[in-house]
């Protein structure tokens, strides 16, 4: 089953809400991880493994240091699906 | 025509006799190292969950501290140093790689002849050197085994690397390993991954050192790739590790990870799904991560903050540069 844009966005804040407490509210397309959201690498990457198992796509460990915002995540995320 | 051979059989089972400790003199707090790397107190504790970590003295080297270790678990043992037929020592950071630390170590806890060798699996080596003193007794080559992990890797950190010099810190854990009437020592699952080789280890060699090419070598590692690793691969390998020990989860007393990082242990934890009944090691808040030490420093404090957990079950695991895991099921002395 394919995800809409709004639909990982969606999924995307779930997950970093259960990760960080950040309110889902504050988690947008254009935020960077690090600069807005202020999430560390080791909570980067706890969200990148829920996110390979919510959405069914594999994120290689290469592949998320060019995640730099939300919006990146979403394509990756839309454009890899299976 | 040729004479049959002789050939060895051990006893059945073996078990952990008694732990010993060993941890660096100086306790060093994060606002020691801060400078260098341009970092708080709180952000290495909200990384790392480290307050401090113990670091040796400058005289004082990862042989003193596994001699110290050494002794102290065989004299909470009970066996003569004398019926010590092998020592096995865990080590990534004796600056001299030969003769080895074991050798020296066995004579200086009163085990000379024992048979003694290095070993080196990093922060899998203390899960590497049981297995090796399990099957050593188990197969007749040893009657009494002392392994012990030692570090002192204070020698080999650069006080300006974000990615891991900061956590590490010096000790020295040991076990003494013999024959019992019971199973004392689970299946290990143990294996490597050498693909993953640049993860973490050493950033460059003696060679390129002695010729001028590249300041001393230090430890480095890609922090998020070996978060992933040690947590969601590692937890394949510990429920493994219960499986072939025929135990679940609920029948652990304790579960002691390698002690590499707060953030991987709480998350092991979570991903592992054990009962709130398992008393976790968390020994890394103040000892920081000291290698091949880790498990057994971490579990002798447990043992005497929890004295009450002896003669339960603990799944330990280590994992780290090669890459390379180990993970088994002991009853705790």
């Amino acid at each position: 089953m394919a995800f809409s844009n709004d639909e990982v966005l969606a999924g995307l804040a779930e997950l970093i809400t259960d990760e960080t407490g950040i309110s889902a509210d504050e988690v947008a397309l254009e935020k960077s991880f690090t600069d807005d959201l202020d999430i560390d690498s080791i909570s980067m990457m706890t969200i990148v493994v829920n996110a390979e198992e919510k959405f069914g796509v594999t994120i290689p460990d290469d592949e998320v240091k060019n995640l730099k915002t939300v919006g990146d995540a979403v394509t990756f995320i839309t454009s890899n699906q299976a | 025509m040729t004479r049959t051979l002789i050939q060895p059989t051990g006893p059945a089972h073996t078990r952990i006799y008694a732990y010993g400790a060993a941890r660096g003199e100086v306790a060093v707090p994060n606002d020691d190292l801060i400078g260098p790397i341009d970092s708080s107190d709180e952000w290495i504790r909200q990384r790392t969950g480290i307050v401090t970590r113990v670091r040796a003295l400058e005289q004082t080297t990862a042989i003193d501290l596994a001699t110290d270790a050494a002794a102290e678990a065989i004299a909470r043992s009970g066996v003569d140093p004398q019926q010590i037929d092998a020592v096995i020592v865990a080590t990534i950071s004796n600056p001299k790689q030969t003769p080895s630390v074991s050798a020296i170590v066995a004579d200086r806890i009163g085990s000379n002849p024992a048979a003694a060798f290095d070993l080196n699996a990093a922060c899998a080596g203390f899960a590497y050197g049981v297995t090796q003193a399990d099957a050593l007794i188990r197969a007749g080559a040893a009657h009494y085994v002392v392994v012990v992990g030692a570090e002192k890797l204070s020698d080999v950190v650069d006080p300006a690397d974000r990615s891991i010099s900061f956590l590490l810190g010096d000790g020295a854990g040991a076990v003494v390993i013999g024959p019992s009437d019971t199973p004392g020592i689970g299946p290990t699952v143990w294996g490597s991954d050498g693909s993953k080789a640049d993860a973490v280890g050493m950033n460059y060699t003696l060679n390129e050192f002695r010729y001028g090419t590249a300041p001393w070598p230090t430890l480095r590692q890609e922090g998020p790739t070996v978060f992933r690793w040690a947590v969601w691969e590692m937890v394949k390998v510990a429920r493994q590790a219960l499986e072939a020990a025929g135990v679940e989860a609920a029948d652990l007393a304790a579960f002691v990870p390698h002690q590499a990082n707060m953030r991987i242990i709480d998350e092991f934890a979570k991903q592992l799904k054990l009962p709130d009944t398992v008393v976790i090691g968390r020994d890394i808040e103040t000892t920081g991560n000291t290698s091949a030490a880790s498990i057994p420093l971490a579990t002798h404090r447990l043992l005497q903050e929890h004295p009450e957990l002896s003669g339960g079950l603990a799944l330990q695991i280590g994992f780290g540069a090669g890459l390379v895991f180990g993970a088994q099921v002991v009853v705790l002395p």
